[in-house]
């Protein structure tokens, strides 16, 4: 199986500072792989690199066989990769469903004209897609609150309704960034619940987690960057016997 | 406090020698500690308990407002009083309406792109300039009549808002408000100083007023029907764009920019939009005022006219439609019937300001409200969950 997004020999330097140093690796269709690594390894970089919020310094992002790097961010995500933010990062002051319709912006048509003059066409548009949140809400468990403003949900539906609305374009692929950050327990095993769900919707994740239970849990693959570069990949077992993972987490003394 | 009251006071030393200064210093730092005193006092204690309660019954009475256009009928007997004024009221106060609404319009026009898209324009005027030059040169050179020119006039500011979008398309924030700035300045300068097309200063004079079907619009009451009608279209089509798939774009680009660039939005698009759809008011209102004035100068379309419109704004509440308005007739009307004061009007306004950003810093009614097309589009429990978290009138 050959990956539908891959990275080839990422490289990306912020002045002297390296983040990613030559970074290979891919994502296969259907899998959950997690993307670990000690703070400041360039997993977030690597995420933005392929996101097209950074321009790589060098190398290449393949998604489905098509060289990504020079597009804009919304160019990507229209092509079908989603992603969330480490630091929660909605629109505080609209609602829960503004926000799902947000992330639905790329498949939906209505220009001005078409908004002034509420044409049929338009209307069933906007009718669509507020049914197609209202379902998704249902899906991730947020709909409850669909007339809220987000900023008054609590942290662990925020995390959700960045999920949801990163799945509101239909991606083939998200890119989840410390989902399981700042939840209690019963939010993680709920957030394990709902990133499953997403695998068995047909949709692929990618994965950056710190939370080792997370990771181990529901990871087909892990793939250990450190300092930019890969240092081991392979299923959650293989990777928590290796020398250098353990290295990297624990110093020198403990390998 | 004491450095700011040190520091006025070494400002003032050169003009007023030392004892003024220390007065001037003196006074300074009393006011700000009095400020802050002020503020404490307003909302904590039974100061606080007092102004909470003047805004919860004033929230009420806006509920009971919102009452009075609540259907169909209701809807029609205000607009039918609302068309009655002219005829209750004397020819210098409906002067003053129609002045207001050319500000509603202006407001709400400004509106779209600070309280929707989130991006401040401190050069506005820059477009209403754009519009009424337009009419006045067009009228003056090709006898160009009042309609074609309120077309032309929309257009020609939507250009020049692009044209000013597509340079401002990277900078956030205080860099996008200085380089507005700049450009409703050199719109002014342009004007004042291109003697062959603009005559300068002196201004262009006896622009034709409107007609409908051979009647000359000139009386105030004419002209307050022109300016309702106008005022009218521009609510429905901002509200409308706001209620929409452009819309949420607007509000998801004012919230966060990379994380709306994420979502799918061509951020390039969504901007010129914006400055484009908030621009073509100010250019229809500039055509109506240079009908209105038949007389058209550079003195017109000052910095102090892009705050004055940009404090309707935000006193009015950014990004609600109806407080918009409020903003704008507060902001006008106010100061005609303070008119007996005229030297402490600007001190009154500033000190109105203060108070309200103060104690009210989101304005007099906040947005709020599903930006979607109508709320038929919605299933049924989101409708109920919108009733049970937003209390108040629609945005």
């Amino acid at each position: 199986m050959s990956g539908f997004l891959e990275c080839r020999g990422l490289i990306r330097r912020f002045g002297g500072v390296v983040a990613l140093d030559a970074l290979d690796f891919e994502v296969r269709p259907g899998e959950i792989l997690s993307l670990i690594g000690p703070n400041g390894a360039g997993k977030t970089t690597a995420f933005n690199v392929i996101t097209g919020i950074f321009l790589p310094t060098g190398g290449d992002v393949q998604f489905a066989k098509r060289s990504i790097v020079g597009l804009k961010s919304d160019a990507i995500t229209r092509l079908g990769i989603a992603r969330t933010f480490q630091n929660i990062r909605i629109f505080g002051a609209m609602t829960v469903l503004e926000n799902v319709m947000v992330g639905r912006h790329g498949k939906l048509r209505a220009g001005p004209v078409g908004a002034i003059l509420r044409t049929p066409g338009v209307m069933n548009e906007e009718r669509a897609a507020a049914e197609f949140s209202m379902e998704l809400m249902r899906f991730s468990g947020i709909d409850l609150n669909a007339g809220a403003r987000a900023d008054s949900l609590s942290y662990g539906d925020q995390r959700r309704l960045e999920i949801t609305r990163a799945l509101a374009s239909e991606p083939q692929i998200i890119l989840l960034d410390e989902p399981a950050a700042g939840m209690n327990p019963r939010e993680k095993n709920d957030l394990n619940d709902l990133i499953f769900a997403i695998r068995e919707s047909g949709v692929t994740v990618l994965l950056i987690e710190h939370d080792m239970k997370v990771v181990m849990g529901i990871s087909d693959r892990v793939i250990v960057i450190d300092h930019g570069v890969k240092i081991a990949e392979g299923t959650p077992a293989e990777v928590c016997q290796d020398a250098k993972v353990l290295e990297a987490y624990l110093g020198a003394s403990h390998a | 406090m004491l450095l700011a009251g040190f520091w006025f006071a070494f400002l003032a030393l050169p003009i007023s020698g030392p004892w003024n200064a220390v007065l001037i210093g003196g006074a300074c730092s009393f006011m700000l500690l009095a400020i802050k005193l002020f503020q404490t006092a307003m909302t904590t204690g039974p100061a606080g308990e007092m102004v909470a309660r003047l805004w919860c019954a004033l929230g009420r009475m806006w509920g009971q407002a919102a009452w009075l256009v609540g259907d169909r009928k209701k809807i029609l007997v205000m607009i039918l009083l609302l068309l009655s004024l002219p005829w209750v009221l004397d020819r210098y106060t409906t002067d003053v309406l129609v002045v207001t609404g050319i500000y509603v319009m202006l407001a709400l026009g400004l509106n779209v792109v600070v309280g929707f898209a989130g991006l401040l324009d401190l050069g506005y005027v820059a477009f209403y300039a754009v519009g009424a030059y337009t009419y006045a040169l067009l009228n003056s050179w090709m006898d160009l009549s009042f309609w074609p020119a309120l077309l032309a006039g929309g257009a020609l500011s939507m250009a020049f808002g692009v044209l000013l979008g597509i340079p401002v398309l990277r900078l956030r924030g205080d860099y996008l408000a200085i380089v507005t700035l700049g450009f409703g300045e050199i719109i002014r300068l342009v004007l004042n100083n291109w003697d062959n097309l603009t005559n300068g200063p002196n201004g262009i004079l006896s622009i034709d007023r409107p007609t409908i079907g051979g009647m000359r619009l000139y009386q105030p009451m004419h002209f307050f029907y022109l300016v309702v009608f106008l005022c009218f279209m521009t609510m429905f089509v901002v509200g409308r764009l706001n209620r929409s798939r452009l819309g949420r774009a607007w509000s998801a680009l004012r919230e966060d920019e990379t994380a709306a660039e994420c979502m799918g939005i061509n951020i390039t698009y969504t901007k010129l939009t914006a400055f484009a759809f908030g621009a073509a008011w100010a250019g229809i209102g500039g055509v109506v005022f240079a009908a209105k004035q038949t007389f058209v100068s550079p003195e017109s379309f000052t910095f102090f006219e892009s705050v004055i419109i940009l404090c309707m704004v935000v006193l009015g509440g950014m990004g609600s439609i109806p407080g918009v308005i409020l903003g704008a007739l507060v902001l006008t009307v106010l100061p005609e019937a303070l008119r007996e004061l005229t030297l402490y009007r600007p001190m009154l306004l500033g000190g109105a300001m203060v108070l309200m950003m103060i104690l009210r810093p989101q304005g007099f009614l906040q947005m709020h409200g599903q930006r979607l097309p109508a709320s038929a589009v919605l299933p049924g429990d989101v409708r109920r969950g919108r009733e049970k978290t937003h209390l108040g009138g629609d945005t």
